[in-house]
């Protein structure tokens, strides 16, 4: 009955069998970036090659040869035997898992459980944040998120340490880096500038808005802090690190960022003097619907925008020239 | 069967996380990697959602005073996966500014390479 | 709504395989940043519009960017200079 195909050779099963063999690999060649001479050869003005480089054509391993590395193919397909058994075996665990789940969308789930209906119910009385969800994480777990700013500002440090160029240590990488970005960059670009003329400003003031109403309809710090880092990261884009150095270089980021983590660090350790019991503080809680309501949720909101903001945008700087 | 045709966020979360754990083992270059794993984030974010999510019910903002909790969704899941979502950028941003380390000193973004040639320096 | 639900799924699957398959980083990133938006879509039909903006700005906006800059950094986007410095 089963005819062979005549097309075998090029059917996507020989092409996979083949690829499991390690005869055949689909990316070999194209997705690779272009190799270190080509790429240094472009500008060479640019960046000067480091000696050890010279190698590199000769280390561009052959990797692919079977035959030379007896061992290293014959890991290879049982990496690759060993990956495709885990991926299908992790698929029919969770397939059969979800089997006995309870369906969707049903009230009676396990985790539709008390703890919500608490939220729900004592939220809006308790916080006086109209979006439960913004009550939730900034008041009945507000340190849960002062972690998570802490974790922002850690990895935007981390960014900085790996990223770094310093300009009195090392002039002339700081000096490559800023030709490479150069080299890269639209100067003065009529459309994007427009764009950014009329767009940059209804970003941010979308973002302040996002921030500023975050316990009364959806967003929060978070959510607006992205809008704003984006809006400024538009427009860097446009106009360049000279006009943007004059109002968010790295004094004021840092500055911003450390500011808003002690202020908010502050505002919620009253609850150890209160005994840990935050719910019922002096601060009231104001008229549901309000924008100055709902206590110190709108400051916190404003803190985790700030320093959300900063993040995004110094990582954005970072990633382009290795400096605020 | 019927729980699959019930469960169509899960079994999609299901499928995109196999999906980037795939990528993660057998691709060999580092950004798509990277895809991987924030692809794998997303699929567990969908997981909690969907399963936050009550079929029939609003979103939990209150609306008009009503505080009765057979009106809206559960909220923890939302705030989880809120936070969730903005450390995952960072993540991935920290993994990105690591892969162009790698780049820099290696010169390649091919895993199997970048091991190789750290072997030959070994020696 | 249910077909919008099962469409907006099976987009998303759709996006994650051709991720992994596709043969240019660019298009990769690309096709992830589709991804994001169409995941702010489904947040958006689970009730939980938090998620969706977000998302949006964080999934869709600023992981994009910085996925682009880091492929600007490791020269696998061609600029329009360099190719005319190739042509010449």
């Amino acid at each position: 009955m089963s005819r062979p195909n005549p097309n075998y050779e090029n059917s996507f099963w020989d092409h996979f069998s083949k690829w499991l063999k390690g005869e055949y690999d689909p990316f070999k060649g194209r997705l690779e970036t272009k190799t270190a001479d080509e790429a240094v050869s472009g500008d060479e003005k640019v960046r000067d090659v480091d000696l050890r480089l010279a190698d590199i054509g000769k280390y561009h391993v052959d990797m692919y040869e079977e035959g030379i590395n007896r061992y290293v193919g014959r890991y290879r397909k049982l990496y690759r035997f060993l990956s495709v058994f885990i991926v299908l075996f992790f698929i029919g665990l969770l397939l059969w898992t979800v089997s006995a789940l309870p369906g969707y969308g049903n009230p009676h789930e396990p985790e539709n459980n008390i703890v919500a209906e608490r939220y729900i119910e004592k939220g809006l009385k308790e916080t006086g944040a109209v979006n439960i969800v913004t009550g939730m994480i900034l008041d009945y777990r507000a340190f849960d998120t002062f972690g998570e700013s802490c974790v922002l500002f850690a990895a935007s440090c981390c960014v900085l340490f790996l990223l770094r160029v310093d300009k009195d240590d090392d002039p002339h990488s700081a000096a490559v880096e800023e030709m490479n970005d150069r080299h890269y960059e639209p100067r003065n670009d009529a459309i994007l500038q427009k764009a950014a003329n009329f767009l940059v400003p209804l970003i941010i003031i979308f973002g302040i808005y996002v921030v500023l109403n975050g316990h009364l309809s959806p967003g929060g710090g978070f959510s607006g802090g992205a809008i704003i880092g984006s809006g400024l990261i538009l427009y860097l884009t446009a106009y360049g690190f000279e006009k943007t150095q004059r109002f968010m270089n790295e004094k004021v980021v840092k500055a911003l960022t450390v500011c808003a983590l002690l202020f908010y660090c502050f505002a919620k350790s009253y609850s150890f003097y209160t005994g840990a019991n935050h719910l019922e503080s002096f601060i009231s809680t104001g008229t549901p619907g309000d924008i100055l309501s709902a206590g110190l949720i709108v400051y916190l909101n404003i803190c985790v925008g700030i320093v959300v903001a900063c993040t995004m945008y110094s990582f954005y700087t970072l990633f382009r020239k290795g400096g605020i | 069967m019927g729980a699959f045709l019930a469960n169509y966020e899960e079994v999609t979360a299901i499928i995109l996380f196999v999906i980037g754990m795939g990528n993660l083992l057998l691709q060999p270059n580092l950004i798509k990697k990277i895809i991987g794993l924030d692809v794998m984030d997303a699929a567990v974010y969908l997981f909690l959602a969907a399963k936050g999510y009550i079929a029939g019910r609003a979103a939990p903002i209150v609306v008009d005073g009503i505080l009765d909790a057979e009106h809206y969704i559960n909220p923890v899941p939302a705030g989880l996966v809120l936070t969730g979502i903005v450390v995952s950028v960072s993540v991935s941003a920290l993994m990105m500014a690591l892969t162009i380390c790698l780049y820099r000193e290696y010169h390649t973004l091919n895993l199997d390479e970048i091991m190789m040639k750290l072997r030959k320096e070994e020696d | 709504m249910i077909t919008l639900r099962v469409v907006l799924l099976a987009f998303l699957i759709i996006c994650a395989i051709a991720v992994s398959f596709s043969k240019d980083l660019l298009v990769s990133v690309v096709i992830y940043t589709a991804f994001g938006l169409i995941m702010s879509i489904c947040w958006l039909l689970l009730q939980s519009p938090d998620l969706a903006i977000t998302e949006a700005a964080v999934g869709a906006g600023v992981t994009g960017i910085l996925f682009f800059v880091t492929l600007k950094k490791i020269h696998s986007i061609h600029t329009t200079a360099e190719e005319e410095k190739e042509d010449e």
